[in-house]
């Protein structure tokens, strides 16, 4: 069987539901109990249609898209409703039932495709082993089909690259292969679990191509789970908004994105509309020089890297990963001291490593980091991460200690009686972050390191979690170097952007001279790359590039 | 290929070194006891000419540093020297019952590893199933209880109810390969049962710790069979702390066994050191010690180059 031609010929004037979802209730267990985590969804899906479901985390958008597949996780369980797949009850059919289907004829692609691959076999085994298990294809065969849908995806070397090992492959050709690896026996849907959000900006923008693409050439029908209201713009036909396992509001896309109906929908929407209007810096409070490093003295991850940080202003290090963001920050820091060049802080020389540098040095230096989760130790209550800095750096001890500390926790908008008392495990992920603000802040900085400090929040806490940042800024007079790979935040919050890209600047500018044409190469990539909430963008960027692309061979 | 060979280069280094550390530490063991072999054999009423006589003739009046390089070189030339009890080249005492050790060791293992493995994946494909219940109350009874216990049960049942097994294992050196094995069959039998819970337990616990992986879950998502899932996508990422464990058990197995071959009237390895030391015939003592030794620091260094070599990245470099 060749997959040149799809396999239902006539499948793209086919209108019959595919999926339907009735009543659909999921329950999980926490402390020995069962509770509810999906309560009473219902959906349809058409063949060939694209379902867009979005949500914050804990809303149940991965447990739904599970479930289509009939697959509960370890610790949750498909307690009522119905789940039809084309009249199959996929609830309440059997282990052996649901293992002919998956895989067969509905797969799914995961978010991390790093993770999801297995280290030990190469690619190509692990594209081949659903259909040739299910003898669905032979060896032969299902290799050949690699071949060309490795080439309809994009990758390089379609014919080679199936031989190699996932860990040979970049991150964003991982995420393609997956995409193949699902398409294999040319299902009838596939659940796509946020397969862009560990990916870059501008390799994401490639793998939605290509999934766009395929999905489309073999007119598969798709569930695409994502937070990222932007890149579900792009995909869907179809969005469901959920939270706390329910629905919120349903509609075709172009509906939803122009006239959301719920007041929690708007929410969502709004959340892009932070602005802060850029001020010039006066004069500089942290300066680095010539910086070149590298690790354990192997490839030089930086080179020759200067960025200056003028007193109260924001400046933004963009660029992918790898480009050498949070090494910039290791050494400013200390901890990687720099081969050469030098780190000044309000003129002055610092000492290049970490113990060389005084109690002061270190206390005008402060991080906050991407996740709040691992950052602060949960065997210890907020009155002790909060209150080590303040004896550390100020020598407060006692009850002076205690006020401090919960000054700090009013500042941050945390009432201190609440939670002066609490482990991190009683708190959620953004009030996490707040308190490693206020960590941050008892040492009375005057810089202070954000290293993604929003990636792993949700889009409302990340809001908050901003403005915050933003009001102590302008309270202390706080100077920030914000490290990230999302724009929109730059945009929000920045007064300068710099640009990286494998261990160099490649531009530095105010805010809106970086935003405004004409850019670097470079940056313009990256801007352009952003997803915007317009369902059009991804197709006109791509028309757009491909012009480009054909004026520059003539040129 | 070239990363892996620095890697395996720099683990046989590092096994040198240890082996080297350990010889140190053998020697000046030994060396710090109070007394020698020569207060030892002519006692304490012993004229001091005699004894500095005796001395001297054992090499024992030389500086520790010349000795120590003297035992060394002879070591490495497969020439551990005499005994100080009975005059016999160590090598002649060793040789025969390390030979002996080996054949039981290997008989243990030929047994053990592979009923372990194999125990230890279906333990954890059926997990929590009755036969996962049955064999973790199996394993943990046995080693729950001495060796030697469970040496004389075997003997009680299989020697002497059933009558199946001899129950002494006095093997000798001129006998056939099959009279060998029928001779050595209860020790290595209680041995079995004695790594048996270590290898199969790990061998379960890595495997069920990969089940939780995101490439498990994928593997389910892909409508594989469990087995497959298991054999499959889990064990060739479990090598590592499996072959880890059965290092372990393997470096016991040759070391460890005095127990039992008392139990059996072993002519082994163990026995003969024990014998040794309470007569303080240190040539032997550090002889058997530096057998034992090599033998952990070489099971370990197998154990770490099978880590390496069975991991992809290593393997397959970018």
């Amino acid at each position: 069987m060749m997959i040149t031609k799809p396999k239902k010929a006539d499948a793209a004037n086919d209108d019959s539901i595919l999926l339907k979802v009735r009543g659909l209730r999921i329950d999980g267990m926490s402390e020995e109990v069962w509770n509810p985590i999906v309560k009473g969804v219902d959906f349809d899906l058409k063949r060939g249609e694209i379902l867009g479901l979005i949500g914050e985390s804990g809303a149940g958008k991965s447990t739904i898209g599970l479930a289509a597949m009939g697959y509960a996780r370890p610790g949750c369980r498909l307690s009522g409703g119905e789940i039809l797949f084309d009249g199959i009850e996929m609830r309440t059919a059997s282990e052996k039932q649901k293992r002919a289907m998956r895989g067969v004829r509905i797969a799914y692609v995961a978010q991390s495709a790093a993770a999801s691959f297995n280290p030990a076999h190469r690619l190509i085994e692990q594209y081949q082993e659903a259909p040739v298990q299910h003898g669905v294809l032979s060896v032969e065969e299902a290799q050949s089909d690699a071949v060309d849908l490795f080439g309809r995806l994009q990758l390089p070397d379609a014919d080679t690259i199936g031989f190699r090992y996932p860990h040979q492959v970049s991150g964003g050709q991982l995420q393609r292969a997956m995409t193949a690896m699902a398409m294999a026996c040319k299902p009838d849907l596939i659940v796509f679990d946020e397969p862009t959000t560990a990916l870059d900006v501008t390799t994401q923008i490639e793998v939605l191509a290509a999934i766009k693409d395929v999905v489309r050439q073999f007119n598969t029908a798709a569930i695409y789970i994502t937070h990222d209201l932007a890149v579900v713009a792009q995909m869907a036909d179809r969005i469901i908004v959920l939270r706390y396992g329910e629905v919120v509001e349903e509609a075709d896309t172009r509906t939803m994105l122009s006239k959301p109906t719920e007041a929690y929908t708007k929410s969502l929407w709004a959340v892009r509309s932070l602005h802060k209007e850029e001020e010039p810096g006066e004069d500089t409070l942290l300066e680095i020089r010539n910086v070149d490093a590298s690790y354990g003295g192997g490839v030089k991850v930086l080179h020759d890297v200067s960025i200056k940080v003028p007193t109260k202003r924001t400046v933004a290090v963009v660029g992918e990963s790898g480009s050498g963001k949070s090494t910039t920050a290791r050494v400013i820091t200390g901890l990687l001291p720099p081969m050469t060049g030098e780190v000044l802080f309000k003129g002055e020389v610092l000492p290049p490593a970490l113990k060389s540098r005084g109690k002061d040095d270190l206390r005008k230096l402060q991080m906050i980091y991407q996740m709040p989760d691992t950052a602060i130790n949960p065997r210890q209550r907020v009155r002790d991460i909060i209150g080590r800095p303040v004896q550390f750096y100020l020598g407060l001890t006692g009850k002076k200690r205690e006020e401090r500390v919960r000054e700090l926790l009013s500042m941050i908008d945390m009432e201190p009686d609440t939670f002066i008392d609490r482990y991190p495990g009683e708190l959620s992920g953004g009030q996490k972050q707040r308190i490693c603000i206020a960590r941050a802040l008892a040492a009375e900085p005057q810089l202070i390191i954000c290293d993604e400090v929003t990636s792993a929040l949700d889009q409302l806490v990340a809001e908050e979690v901003l403005r915050l940042l933003l009001r102590l800024q302008d309270e202390f007079n706080l100077s920030y170097l914000f490290i990230t790979h999302d724009l929109a935040t730059v945009k929000a919050i920045a007064d300068e952007i710099v640009v990286m890209l494998q261990g160099s600047v490649v531009e530095q500018g105010m805010k809106t001279e970086m935003l405004t044409p004409p850019h670097h190469e470079y940056t313009d990539l990256l801007l352009s790359s952003v997803p915007e909430m317009d369902p059009d963008w991804l197709e006109d960027l791509l028309v757009k590039r491909a012009a480009a692309a054909n004026a520059k061979a003539r040129a | 290929m070239g990363k892996v060979l620095t890697l395996i280069v720099q683990r046989l280094g590092l096994g040198l070194i240890t082996l080297i550390a350990v010889s140190l530490i053998i020697f000046l063991g030994v060396e710090l006891l109070p007394g020698d072999i020569a207060t030892e054999i002519l006692g304490k009423d012993a004229q001091p000419a005699t004894v500095e006589a005796f001395r001297k003739e054992l090499g024992l009046d030389k500086p520790p540093v010349t000795r120590y390089i003297q035992w060394v070189g002879a070591t490495l030339s497969g020439d551990f020297g005499n005994s100080f009890a009975n005059g016999r080249p160590i090598s002649d005492l060793i040789g025969f019952r390390l030979q002996n050790t080996l054949f039981l060791a290997l008989m243990t293992a030929a047994i053990s590893v592979p009923l372990s493995l194999i125990a230890g994946v279906l333990a954890a494909l059926y997990r929590n199933s009755f036969y996962d219940r049955a064999i973790n109350i199996f394993t943990l009874t046995s080693i729950s209880f001495p060796e030697f216990f469970i040496a004389y049960i075997l003997i009680i049942v299989f020697g002497q109810q059933l009558g199946w097994f001899p129950t002494l294992s006095n093997v000798s050196a001129e006998m056939p390969f099959s009279q060998k094995l029928y001779l050595c069959a209860l020790p290595a039998l209680t041995m079995t049962l004695a790594v048996f819970a270590h290898m199969m337990r790990m061998t379960r616990a890595a495997i069920l710790n990969l089940l939780a992986s995101p490439y498990i879950e994928m593997a389910n998502l892909k409508g594989l069979e469990r087995s497959r899932i298991v054999t499959k996508h889990a064990l060739p990422n479990a090598w590592a702390p499996i072959a880890n464990v059965v290092a372990l058990n393997m470096a016991y197995l040759v070391v460890s066994v005095v127990v039992v071959e008392v139990v059996f009237v072993f002519p082994g390895l163990g026995q003969l050191m024990v014998d040794s030391v309470i007569v303080r015939d240190v040539p032997v003592v550090q002889a058997c010690s530096m057998i034992f030794a090599a033998t952990y620091i070489l099971m370990n260094l197998t154990a770490d180059i099978i880590s390496i070599v069975t991991n992809p990245r290593l393997l397959h470099p970018r």
